[in-house]
Formats: structure tokens, C-alpha cells, sequence
């Protein structure tokens, strides 16, 4: 049986399977009943400085796209960091702490952007008995505005001087959360890296507007008639937050430090993904808070059955194995060749591969052959690109077969060499590294 | 238990009064606004769609589908408009089993193809229930047309031809207009007057004078016709009954079953509409099954339809077959009617023999076998009449005792066009109707435009 505990920077848990800093960690109901489906850990929703608390809109705080049947994709929010009081949110804290002490408890914490705000909290935060602390410079809505959240995690000089404070008056584990609203993830976690964080968290999430009233033209949500961008996660942002991941996994200067990797973790497999990637853990939200807690159950058994069947005794077989495979397009080999097949017993005649292809791509998908419907590739056309895969209704109708060394490539008329090479190389490069003579 | 279930005879009111409204709905309730979406998803958007290919009428079905789910039902609507302008029927009653369903890639795939009749009737529903009229009535170019017959064969040819701007007058011999639509089908299949709601939407667009009421070769001749209108479009349909050719078939209590589902559909009170206790439909089609599943939903104790061939012969596609099982009638097969047995002239059973395949030739084996039966409905097929046709100075040519046409619907006399049931080749489809009246009305606007 595949052991699923975790460490992550120190802090463990029974399963790597945390909740984020979002609105179902904003007080102990909700994170006792996380607990009791199974969850290993919950980052607490983001504690702000003692005084007023921070205030929400009083109208709708979510938007959404939806795929059929209504399956919600993506989700974005404008609500802002805990709105109850600091007192009570670090009293429970302290409380679940002690009722569940085998579970990971991270608080989340954004305070201004002044050494004397995080030397004032991170005590109290350290006196609830927290595992660790996570540091919230990704919140891209509201509490930007006000200098903070996201306007941190884009300015990687402040994140290295926070991140310094924090290890400065804290013994417990920092982690930097990210945001993804810059153009280089490799950037601020760099930064943070530099100022001394145990770990990183990404992604936060990402600037959106999820629709348009056509009738009021407002954006989505609206608020008595006005929008504002609100931050977009779910199983949408999934494919950016791995890229994030594995960028600061591959980059030399930050490899080797603790990622929690969040973005649209709906499915053991999607977690799986993150894990090979380079993530030490995942944080999850969206899918909670479409389906339940209860969603856990079905990602720790998941996880379980696919190490044991693959043989992966730990979380250590998985976490990283992909982030090798992750390369620069510019060492991909050129001289790897492979065409599309179609299984006719599986075709359903749909014809949507043709039409890709004839339309938009390398017109190398027949639709009809000696007076019949039939959709056959055209290997002298195709360039292997897989928009056909793609499109195709059916799961493993086309594949895309890889073509031996020797074979001829009836689109070139030359056989497929052996030889690994890349556009580093290419003849028709420029700046190729020509071989010394 | 109602006392009248078991009553001897044709009588009425064998079931509880509320359950008659029951009986009778909806076949196939509409789908509601969720329902479309999700139904919609599953349209794959196939290249040179196989649905399309398959539909008589060349409905765009991809396209319409794809505006549903897209929340434009109006658009979807005029796709479908563009191509059949009776697509709210044919989406209630084509046999989508054996057209455009039959081939939805996933049928093949899954043996669960895209509801795309459902889906036709809920963008129809959304365009007529707002009574939408997508083709604005041009300048009339003076031109008139006669069209013989109100069903679907005329309906189509005359909004086509008014959509060309020429004046058309339809004349129709029953009282109502819709032909086999109001007449001709179970009345679970078009509830709530849907046949003369769309009556009233396709004349909606003006240049459409329907007169009910008049019967070629009874109230004028198509002679009259020829001479008083520029051209002619002959849709009247199927007027015959072919006869069971079956000792004593004149017998009280054999009827036409085309008969009793017109009746039932005028019916006032179908609580009060009589029905046998046992009824016995001999036929193989689709009117037969909608005779004998209607029966039994009238309360019939028992309903059996007997077919001289085998299922895999029968013209009543594999859903009706199942339809018709699941209320309880019994299909037996290889039996031909041999001899209506009546007492004091009233029909009391019916004695049946064998069939067999002997080569190609269907043939009586000479075993014998009786049912007890108070009602029976003749269910083998219409015939054309072309007696009404005789008004005209020269005859019409007629195929296969129907009439003749070319490829462009003309008929073998001057200025008149034919289309529907009535012509060789008609396939007994209101979907083939309406596409080879909107055809051959395309072929008169070309004529009376080239002139």
C-alpha cells in the first residue's frame, strides 16, 4: 500500500492534500469538518492586521464559465481576506490545533508592507501553535489596491524584503504564495528565495472578468451595475499554474526549492500531475467548493491506487520525476517523426478530423474514399501535429504513432534518422553551433 | 374498475373520465430550456453531417443544433425554417428512427443518437409560441397559383411560392386545412392543436387564401384551374382505402383506419368516442400501429395487429413497433384476413390464414386461425382516386395509379405541377411532403418568372 504522508518543509501531514487560504478554511466549522472528510492540512484563510476588519461587497462575489451540463470550469472571486475578527480567527486556530494535531495548520497572512505590521502579527500567529505560515502576496483584487497581496508578489524586491522579516521574527516554516499576474514566475520566486522562504505556493489566482451582462453591458459579477476584475482558479488554470510550477522546479537558480503546488486540483490525477511536476503537496479550493470536502476521499484513493499499481511506494518516488522532461523547445528533436492513425473499428465517422485538418491545418484527413465516408490519414501530408487527436469525440481513435528509426517519411521522402538533433544544430538556424571541423 | 372496460361491442366511456387526458399527451413531453442545452452538447458538429444527409428536407441539423446551444433557438429556428417550413411537425412526427437519428454518428457509436427531433421541436416551439415570421411577403408579382390540398405537400408549396411574392389560393375539400397533420395522425403525437397552429403560421406570411371546404371535381374541375390561375399545384393526397379483399368485409364494425384516427382527432370528448373490446388491425405501418395503440389507450381490453409478412417486413419503424408493445397490443405476423365473421351483420371475429414466403411470392398456407373481434380497422394502405381528376379537358398521366411527374414535380399537362402523396415516387412522409412541395414550387416560380 502506498504510503501518502507528507513533509513538506518540516510540516506534516497524512495525506498532501491541503486546502487553501480561501473562504472554506475562514473559520473552524468549516475546518473541522475538512477535517473529519480527510483532509491533511488547511491553510486558514488570510489573517489581516488587528483593528476594523476588512468588509466585502454585499452582491455577488463569484462569476463563472460553465462547460455542458453546466460543469463549472472556472471560477473567479472579488471577495477579499478573512472579515471576521483577528481574535477570534487565532483563538480557533489554537483550538483545532490542539483537537487535530496530526493535521497541518498554515496560517495565511497579509499585513501591510511595513516591517512593524508582520514583527506585530507573526507572534500572535506562532502563540496559536501553527505549523507554518503562509505569506498571501497573490490576492489580485481589492487588497491590491491598497498595496498589498498581489501588489507585493509583483514587485520581487518586496517580496525578498518581507520574506526576510518574516524569517527574521518567526521560527515557524515561511511560505511565499505567488501570484501569476506578471510575465516571469521566475522572477519573484527567485526573490524569495533570496530572502531565505522555507517554500513557495502557486498559483494564486489570475485576473479575469468571467462575462458580460449583454442586457445591463456590466461585467460578471455585478455590483449594483458595476464589475471588477476578480481573481479566476478552477480546473481553467490548471495547464498555466503546472507550467509556473515546473518554470521554478527547472529554474537552476530556485531548483531544489519546496513548491505547493495550486491551480484547478479537481482529481487525484490532477494532483499526481502537479507532484511529478515538482510540487511537494497541492492546495486545493474549486473543487471543494463545487462538490464538498468529501471530493478528498476520492483524490487520496485515487493517489493510492495509481502508486500501488505503478509500483510508487512514497510521495518522494513521484514528487519531480517529470520536471527532467521539461525542456526548452530549442532541444526538442527534430528528427523524432510521427504521423497520425485512425482506428477505423473506433471511428464514428464524426468527420470533425478532416475538417480540422482540411480547414485550418495540412489537408491530410480524407473524408471519402471510392464513394464511401471514410477518414484515413494522408501520411505524405501529415506533420504529426495532433489537432486531430485533439478534436476527435472518440479517446484513443487517433494516436499519434511515432515512426522507427530507418522507416521513410513519405512527407519528406528522406527515412527517419536515429540521430538526436535539435534547432541548437539545424542547418537552417543562424546562430547554429556548427561543429568544430 | 370502470363497468365499461368489459362492455361487449363499440362503445364509449370504457375508462375513468381523467384518464383519457392522460392517454393522450404528449408522446414526447418538450424538452425544457436545460434539457436543450445539455441535449445540444452532445451534437458533435459532424463534417457533411450524416443527420443532414439523411433528412428529406436537407435541414442543416449541425447548425440548428449548434445555435441552441449557443442560446439562440430563433436562429436555430430559421435554419430549420429555411429547409421545411412544417418543421414544427415533422420534428413530432417524422419517423427521426429511420432518418436523420438512425444515422447520428452517436447512434453508431453508442446506440444513443442526439434527440434531434426534440431538438427541432424546441426551437420551432420558441419561434412559433412568439409567432416569429422570418421571410418578410415581397412585392406580388400578379401571379397566381391554385394548390389542390391543405397537407403538407400544399402548405410547403404555397409559403414557398408566396416567399416569391405570387398570390396563392389553397383549396382544401375537408373542413379543416393540414391534411394528414389534422387527420391522418395519433393524437398523442400533436397535441394541443398543433396542426392548426401551423396552418396559421405558414399562411402568416401573407399571399395565402385557404378555402376549406371545396373538393376538386366536386365544387370545380381542374379545368377550371388551368384556366383561371397561372399554374397549378396538385397535393390532395391519398383518397382511397385499399380493401382487405376479405370474404364479408362490409360487415358493421370494419372500418378504415385512416377513418378512426380522423375521428378521434375531431373528437369533441374522446370518452365518448366507441371502441371494440377486442379490436383486431390488419395492416403493417404506420397507421395501423397508431389505429391499434389508439384503440387501446380508448380502453380496448385487446388490440391485435396482424401483418401478412414479418417484422422485418413491416413499414412501422422499430420505436412504433415498441410503442405499440408497451401499450399492450399484440403484433402477430405471417396472417392474411381470410373472412370476416358477423352475427346479425355485426362483425364477431375474424378468421385469419397463414402466410409463407414461397421464392418471393407471399402465399396462403392454408392453416387457418380465428380471433373474436367487435371491431375491425383496415390498415393496408391508400390509394390514389383519380376519378377527381376527370374534370379536365385532357387526362393526366398517371403511373402506378398515381400521378406522374418529372424531377421538377411537373405533371404530363401544362401549367400544373404535382407533389406529395398523390405523385409516383411519394413515400407517404409528411417530411418528403413538404420537401417535394417546396421543390416544385421553386420549379413554378421559375416557370412563371422565365415566361
Amino acid at each position: 500500500m502506498a504510503d501518502l504522508r507528507n513533509n513538506f518543509v518540516g510540516i506534516k501531514s497524512p495525506n498532501p492534500f491541503w486546502l487553501a487560504s480561501a473562504p472554506p478554511t475562514d473559520k473552524a466549522y468549516n475546518v473541522i469538518r475538512a477535517f473529519k472528510a480527510g483532509w491533511g492540512g488547511v491553510v486558514w484563510k488570510t489573517l489581516g492586521e488587528e483593528g476594523p476588519p476588512v468588509v466585502n461587497v454585499n452582491g455577488p462575489r463569484y462569476g463563472a464559465i460553465w462547460g455542458a451540463d453546466r460543469r463549472l470550469l472556472g471560477l473567479n472571486n472579488i471577495e477579499l481576506i478573512t472579515d471576521r475578527d483577528l481574535q477570534t480567527n487565532l483563538r480557533e486556530m489554537k483550538q483545532v490545533k490542539m483537537d487535530w494535531p496530526d493535521r497541518a495548520l498554515i496560517a495565511s497572512i497579509m499585513v501591510p508592507c511595513e516591517e512593524a505590521s508582520w514583527k506585530a502579527i507573526l507572534p500572535l500567529v506562532e502563540e496559536t501553535g501553527a505549523d507554518g505560515i503562509e505569506l498571501n502576496f497573490g490576492c489580485p483584487h481589492g487588497m491590491s489596491e491598497r498595496g498589498m497581496g498581489a501588489a507585493v508578489g509583483q514587485v520581487p524586491e518586496y517580496i525578498e524584503m518581507v520574506v526576510r522579516w518574516c524569517k527574521q521574527y518567526t521560527r515557524m516554516p515561511v511560505i511565499t504564495k505567488l501570484t501569476p499576474n506578471i510575465t516571469d514566475i521566475r522572477k519573484p520566486a527567485r526573490a524569495a528565495h533570496a530572502g531565505g522562504t522555507d517554500a513557495v505556493s502557486l498559483i494564486n489566482t489570475i485576473n479575469s472578468i468571467t462575462g458580460v451582462d449583454l442586457d445591463s453591458f456590466a461585467p460578471m459579477p455585478t455590483i449594483d451595475g458595476k464589475g471588477s476584475h476578480g481573481g479566476y482558479c478552477g480546473p481553467a488554470v490548471k495547464p498555466i499554474a503546472m507550467n509556473m510550477v515546473a518554470e521554478i522546479a527547472r529554474d537552476p537558480e530556485t531548483h531544489g526549492l519546496p513548491i505547493s503546488g495550486i491551480g484547478g486540483i479537481t482529481t487525484w490525477r490532477d494532483a499526481a500531475e502537479f507532484l511529478a511536476l515538482g510540487a511537494g503537496n497541492v492546495q486545493v479550493c474549486t473543487a471543494a467548493m463545487t462538490y464538498g470536502f468529501k471530493i478528498v476521499q476520492e483524490m487520496i484513493a485515487g493517489l493510492e491506487n495509481w502508486m500501488d499499481e505503478k509500483g510508487h511506494r512514497s510521495l518522494d518516488d513521484i514528487i519531480g520525476r517529470a520536471t527532467p522532461n521539461v525542456t526548452d523547445w530549442q532541444y526538442l528533436n527534430l528528427n523524432y517523426v510521427a504521423k497520425a492513425h485512425i482506428d477505423q473499428d473506433a471511428c464514428i465517422k464524426c468527420g470533425r478530423c478532416h475538417i480540422a485538418c482540411e480547414d485550418t491545418s495540412h489537408q491530410a484527413i480524407t473524408s471519402m474514399v471510392d464513394g464511401v465516408r471514410h477518414f484515413e490519414v494522408i501520411e505524405a501530408e501529415c506533420v504529426g501535429c495532433n489537432l486531430c487527436v485533439n478534436v476527435c469525440p472518440v479517446e484513443n481513435c487517433i494516436t499519434m504513432e511515432p515512426l522507427a528509426a530507418g522507416v521513410m517519411d513519405q512527407r519528406t521522402g528522406k527515412p527517419v534518422s536515429p540521430i538526436y538533433a535539435n534547432w541548437t544544430t539545424h542547418p537552417n538556424n543562424p546562430m547554429a553551433k556548427v561543429a568544430a571541423e | 374498475m370502470p363497468e365499461g372496460q368489459f362492455k361487449e361491442g363499440i362503445v364509449g366511456g370504457r375508462l375513468p373520465a381523467e384518464q383519457y387526458a392522460d392517454n393522450f399527451s404528449d408522446l414526447h413531453p418538450p424538452l425544457d430550456h436545460h434539457e436543450a442545452l445539455v441535449e445540444s452538447d452532445r451534437c458533435y458538429f459532424c463534417y457533411d453531417a450524416p443527420c443532414m444527409n439523411a433528412c428529406p428536407t436537407s435541414i442543416d441539423i449541425p447548425l440548428f443544433i449548434r445555435q441552441i446551444s449557443t442560446g439562440n433557438p430563433i436562429g436555430s429556428a430559421k435554419t430549420i425554417f429555411d429547409q421545411n417550413i412544417l418543421g414544427g411537425m415533422c420534428a413530432r412526427v417524422c419517423p427521426t428512427e429511420t432518418l436523420c437519428e438512425e444515422v447520428c454518428v452517436r447512434e453508431v457509436a453508442e446506440g444513443k443518437p442526439v434527440q434531434i427531433g426534440r431538438l427541432q421541436r424546441y426551437a420551432t416551439d420558441v419561434a412559433m409560441a412568439e409567432n416569429k415570421q422570418f421571410y418578410p411577403r415581397p412585392e406580388p408579382t400578379g401571379k397566381t397559383v391554385a394548390v389542390v390540398g391543405a397537407g403538407p405537400a400544399g402548405l410547403a408549396a404555397a409559403h414557398r411560392l408566396a416567399r416569391h411574392g405570387h398570390d396563392v389560393t389553397i383549396l382544401e375539400a375537408r373542413p379543416k386545412a393540414g391534411g394528414l397533420n389534422e387527420y391522418g395522425i395519433a393524437a398523442y403525437k400533436s397535441v394541443d392543436n398543433f396542426a392548426q397552429a401551423e396552418v396559421d403560421y405558414v399562411a402568416a406570411i401573407g399571399g395565402i387564401d385557404i378555402q376549406n371546404g371545396k373538393a376538386l371535381g366536386r365544387d370545380y374541375q381542374l379545368s377550371d384551374l388551368i384556366r383561371n390561375y397561372d399554374a397549378v399545384f396538385l397535393g390532395m393526397g391519398l383518397g382511397g382505402v385499399n380493401a382487405l379483399r376479405a370474404d364479408g368485409e362490409d360487415a358493421a364494425g370494419v372500418t378504415n383506419a385512416v377513418e378512426f384516427i380522423a375521428e378521434l382527432r375531431q373528437a369533441g370528448d374522446l370518452a365518448s368516442l366507441p371502441v371494440g373490446r377486442r379490436v383486431v388491425v390488419i395492416g403493417g405501418g404506420m397507421t395501423a400501429i397508431d389505429a391499434a395503440v389508439q384503440s387501446k389507450l380508448l380502453g380496448a381490453e385487446e388490440v391485435t395487429i396482424c401483418y401478412r409478412r414479418g417484422q422485418e417486413h413491416m413499414n412501422a419503424s422499430g420505436f412504433e413497433q415498441d410503442l405499440a408493445a408497451a401499450n399492450g397490443v399484440t403484433i402477430r405476423h405471417w396472417l392474411q384476413p381470410k373472412r370476416v365473421i358477423a352475427d346479425a351483420g355485426q362483425v364477431s371475429g375474424i378468421e385469419l390464414e397463414y402466410t409463407a414466403l414461397k421464392g418471393d411470392k407471399l402465399a396462403g398456407t392454408g392453416e387457418t386461425l380465428t380471433l373474436v373481434a367487435d371491431q375491425v380497422f383496415k390498415a393496408i394502405g391508400q390509394s390514389f382516386v383519380p376519378a377527381a381528376l376527370n374534370g379536365s379537358e385532357a387526362s393526366i398521366e398517371l403511373e402506378a395509379g398515381r400521378i406522374k411527374v418529372d424531377r421538377e414535380g411537373r405533371t404530363s399537362l401544362a401549367k400544373v405541377w404535382a407533389g406529395g402523396d398523390c405523385i409516383f415516387g411519394g413515400d407517404d412522409l409528411t417530411v418528403s411532403a413538404v420537401a417535394q412541395g417546396r421543390d416544385t414550387a421553386e420549379s413554378i416560380h421559375r416557370s412563371l418568372t422565365q415566361g
